[in-house]
């Protein structure tokens, strides 16, 4: 049932973001595009999910454990440090490039083009240097 | 050029969406922030095991969406394959050192009420708005 619940929401995962259209780049990029031809559809999307999210941790929150397992695994960290700041700073730069964040960037891969290899590459490459990165600002700490 | 948006299939997929976070949230315990999923596997942490399951469940999705519904799958932003490789290494990399994406801190942290979500998203959002204003000055419109 554990494993069961992973497959389902994954696949949910993918199939909203089809459905709310974050599968297009040019339409996330118009998005960002605040200045220009602005595109609200993420918006909407981001305003869909709070809704639903919100009012499910509200409910969830009054749990002492999730159905499945013995504790809630939640972020530990809760300060304003700067790496979260230089970090998500840098990942909205790539974002705007390519029109892609990690989600839609494996979800694309489903439909096996190069644009999508190359892309899911890069964001492994990356993600091990960030690890590399996170490393040196939690030495500075 | 977009001069059509999705509200109802924005709204609607955007559910889907929180649905999916609630449910790897409540039954699992788990927060639906892809770029950790992903982290979680890079190198592989306690448990890789369900990581890898939603990793493939996303791929699968693609598959379907490829197959009942190509019209959502978008062409690509960039004509140059280095730049998307460049895209792909500064998601990677910023989503790592931020602790997050636009699921992990966007969907789920401000569910959450995370102060620590806020700035992030705030940050990438601001940072995204302004690349793409650099990159419509200087490339004459990159998309």
């Amino acid at each position: 049932m554990k494993s069961a619940i992973v497959f389902v929401a994954g696949l949910l995962f993918a199939l909203g973001l089809a459905i709310g259209g974050m599968l297009d780049p040019a339409r996330v990029v118009g998005f960002l595009d605040f200045f220009g031809a602005w595109d609200p559809t993420l918006m909407f999307v981001m305003c869909g999910a709070l809704a639903v999210n919100t009012v499910a941790y509200q409910i969830s929150k009054r749990r002492e454990r999730p159905v499945y397992d013995d504790h809630f695994h939640l972020p530990k960290q809760s300060a304003i440090t700067p790496d979260l700041v230089l970090g998500s700073a840098i990942f909205g730069v790539g974002w705007a490039l390519a029109g892609y964040c990690p989600g839609p960037a494996i979800t694309s891969l489903g439909s096996g083009t190069l644009t999508s290899v190359i892309l899911v590459a890069g964001l492994i490459v990356g993600s091990l240097l960030g690890r590399s990165a996170s490393k040196l600002f939690e030495k500075q700490s | 050029m977009i001069d059509d948006y999705l509200f109802v299939n924005g709204l609607i997929g955007g559910a889907m969406l929180g649905l999916s976070s609630a449910l790897l949230f409540h039954f699992n315990g788990r927060i639906a922030g892809i770029s950790g999923i992903l982290g979680g596997l890079l190198p592989p942490r306690e448990d890789p095991a369900w990581r890898a399951l939603f990793v493939s469940a996303l791929v699968i999705g693609g598959a379907l969406v490829e197959l009942l519904m190509p019209d959502k799958l978008g062409a690509p932003v960039q004509p140059s394959l280095a730049l998307i490789a460049l895209a792909g290494l500064l998601v990677g990399f910023g989503t790592r050192l931020g602790c997050g994406c636009t699921s992990g801190h966007g969907i789920c942290g401000l569910s959450r009420f995370s102060k620590r979500s806020l700035v992030a998203t705030i940050t990438f959002i601001g940072s995204g708005a302004v690349a793409v204003v650099l990159m419509r000055m200087f490339a004459g419109g990159a998309a």
